[in-house]
């Protein structure tokens, strides 16, 4: 797979606020690449400034090989996009919006390519029809249409199930799902819930508070076999060189007077076992979030992990 | 480009809010005829007070289409701006407000690119209102009143004198006039689009270009020296009337009028360039600031 978006090292302040703090990250060509994080967390800023809407304070975006800042229509000849809401001209028809924003795109639109976009989100039925007349589920879809009447290799959309009731949703998956699948896109999509993420995307980053805290392969952020545990025993040091022997090595280290290292969760009860029988004493074995709880303690603080029910002594 | 200039010209025509400047003018020019047919002599009577023991006149024929276009210009050039306001002051707040700025913006369209398409879509609009002005204040007026000789009252410091222009002698002016109101009224909307880049709504940037225009235009009223040596000059709603200069006919020692004259053709060429300066200022602002703005509604 080809690497088509780059991002390095890219940072926003408003006034006081830093946005997005550094943030780098890849995009493969193909990939169906999730964009998570709490609201407020970057998600938008950072999109916005790969569509070249908001000026980076500093960092690099190249897209399809090209810094953006230096070849903006490279980039955005390339690419379709639905940022936040998808706001249209209310007081012309489905047909026309398309119509615009196809020629705006630098294409001719012929009617058979606007019918045929329109068809794609299921809205041909409605072509005539004003946009103010269209439910937030319709009005996503045709701002679907607008981002993919050029034939983009690259589509960016942003928290797309936004204000869409449950059916709407689900439409909304299987329309990405389709656009990766059968049509070769490339997608950059957004979201605050991991479970949307997780459903339709291949590869995730996660971002707090501007901040990258996590990225990869989505099958592999969300591996329940790969938990990160703490653990505390009346000798650190011999507990710490006797499981050197054993079979619990994996990030097996020494940190900040603990023992840490990376289990299958269902193994625990197997290294307190394993610990015992060299004599040791538990002090206390703690699961250290998977990346479901990390994400979920950021957006909900009620259930964050340090509750008692997480600790396994 | 052309291209763009074809979607905002159809996104305008669209509008309901476009007509409302083209039924304003109408309604506003028929209660001048209506007026001035049922009663037009009272407000000759009015106007030449002060010169009636040394000009004698046929009232009946003084009030004619030519004579009725000015009284009319005179008083729509001075509303017209609000208009002009309506269109100009909505060109980016509003795409922003409805939240297609961003949209438009994803699209391979440059930044420079789009306010040039606004600024051209607003002129276009401009010339339409005033080709609008001309047909019903002008040719309408015209078809009603007949066409004679054409009188101007002018107040010139405390003297108020009568400027006769003979009727073949008239529609050049009126061509010359429209064109520099475009000019005049093209700044309205070059002001209205620099305001309409900080605002997301356009409620904000169309008060600000009225508040503006009305603030400057009696501060260019004010006669008062200082006013007159260190404001007025550096006011763009000081030009905006030049257009009057093309009907004040220049005359000879013995006061007999020029035909296809002008009084005071370098004050006017002045004014003109001036404008265009202000057009060119306030275009250049917009287009700077509207490419450093981050976009964020």
């Amino acid at each position: 797979m080809s690497l088509m978006l780059e991002v390095a090292h890219l940072s926003k302040q408003f006034k006081d606020t830093l946005a997005v703090n550094d943030l780098s990250f890849t995009v493969n060509e193909g990939d169906v690449y999730g964009f998570l994080g709490q609201n407020g967390a970057g998600k938008s800023t950072t999109l916005r400034m790969l569509l070249t809407l908001i000026h980076p304070t500093s960092g690099e975006i190249h897209l399809f090989g090209k810094n953006i800042l230096d070849h903006p229509n490279h980039a955005l000849e390339q690419t379709g996009a639905v940022i936040e809401r998808p706001d249209l001209y209310k007081y012309l028809s489905a047909y026309d919006n398309l119509y615009i924003f196809a020629k705006m795109s630098g294409i001719k639109p012929t009617q058979e390519l606007i019918m045929k976009n329109l068809q794609l989100v299921g809205l041909s039925e409605r072509a005539q029809s004003k946009v103010k007349t269209f439910s937030q589920g319709m009005k996503q879809r045709l701002g679907i249409a607008v981002a993919l009447v050029h034939n983009p290799r690259l589509v960016i959309l942003d928290e797309p199930t936004n204000g869409l009731d449950p059916q709407g949703i689900a439409d909304m998956r299987q329309l990405i799902l389709h656009l990766s699948r059968d049509l070769g896109k490339t997608v950059i999509v957004s979201s605050h819930l991991l479970n949307e993420i997780e459903q339709i995307a291949n590869r995730m980053i996660i971002i707090h508070k501007g901040s990258k805290i996590a990225e990869g392969n989505v099958a592999e952020l969300l591996d329940p076999g790969n938990t990160l545990v703490e653990l505390d025993t009346t000798d650190n040091p011999r507990a710490f060189s006797f499981l050197q022997q054993s079979s619990f090595t994996h990030g097996l280290e020494q940190k900040d007077g603990l023992i840490r290292l990376h289990m299958d969760r269902q193994e625990i009860p197997r290294l307190v076992e394993t610990i015992t029988t060299d004599g040791q004493g538990i002090l206390s074995v703690r699961p250290r979030h998977s990346l479901e709880d990390y994400f979920l303690s950021l957006t909900n603080p009620d259930t964050h992990v340090e509750s008692p029910a997480n600790r396994i002594v | 480009m052309w291209n763009l200039l074809q979607i905002e010209l159809y996104k305008i025509s669209r509008r309901s809010r476009t007509y409302i400047a083209f039924a304003a003018i109408t309604a506003i020019v028929l209660i001048f005829q209506l007026a001035f047919k049922a009663d037009g002599t009272a407000y000759l009577d009015f106007m030449s007070q002060d010169v009636m023991d040394t000009f004698q006149f046929d009232k009946s024929k003084a009030i004619n289409g030519y004579f009725m276009c000015y009284i009319i210009l005179n008083t729509l050039l001075v509303q017209v701006p609000i208009l002009i306001a309506l269109v100009a002051g909505d060109a980016i707040s509003g795409e922003a407000n409805m939240g297609t700025l961003r949209l438009i913006l994803t699209k391979p369209v440059s930044r420079t690119q789009l306010i040039l398409v606004k600024f051209f879509a607003s002129v276009i609009f401009t010339i339409m209102l005033l080709l609008w002005m001309a047909v019903t204040a002008l040719f309408f007026s015209m078809l009603i009143f007949g066409v004679d000789d054409m009188l101007i009252f002018r107040s010139k410091g405390d003297v108020s004198q009568i400027l006769q222009i003979t009727k073949d002698d008239v529609l050049w002016r009126y061509l010359c006039a429209f064109l520099y109101a475009t000019v005049a009224l093209t700044v309205i909307a070059s002001l209205a689009l620099l305001l309409s880049v900080f605002a997301e709504n356009s409620i904000g940037p169309i008060i600000a270009t009225v508040c503006i225009v009305i603030v400057c235009t009696i501060i260019s009223n004010i006669n008062v020296p200082i006013v007159d040596k260190y404001a007025k000059p550096y006011l763009f709603t000081s030009y905006l009337v030049g257009w009057k200069g093309f009907f004040y006919i220049a005359s000879t020692e013995d006061g007999e009028t020029i035909k296809g004259s002008m009084e005071n053709w370098p004050a006017v060429r002045n004014s003109l360039l001036t404008l265009l300066g202000y057009i060119a200022v306030f275009l250049s602002a917009a287009i700077i600031s509207f490419r450093k703005k981050d976009i964020l509604s």
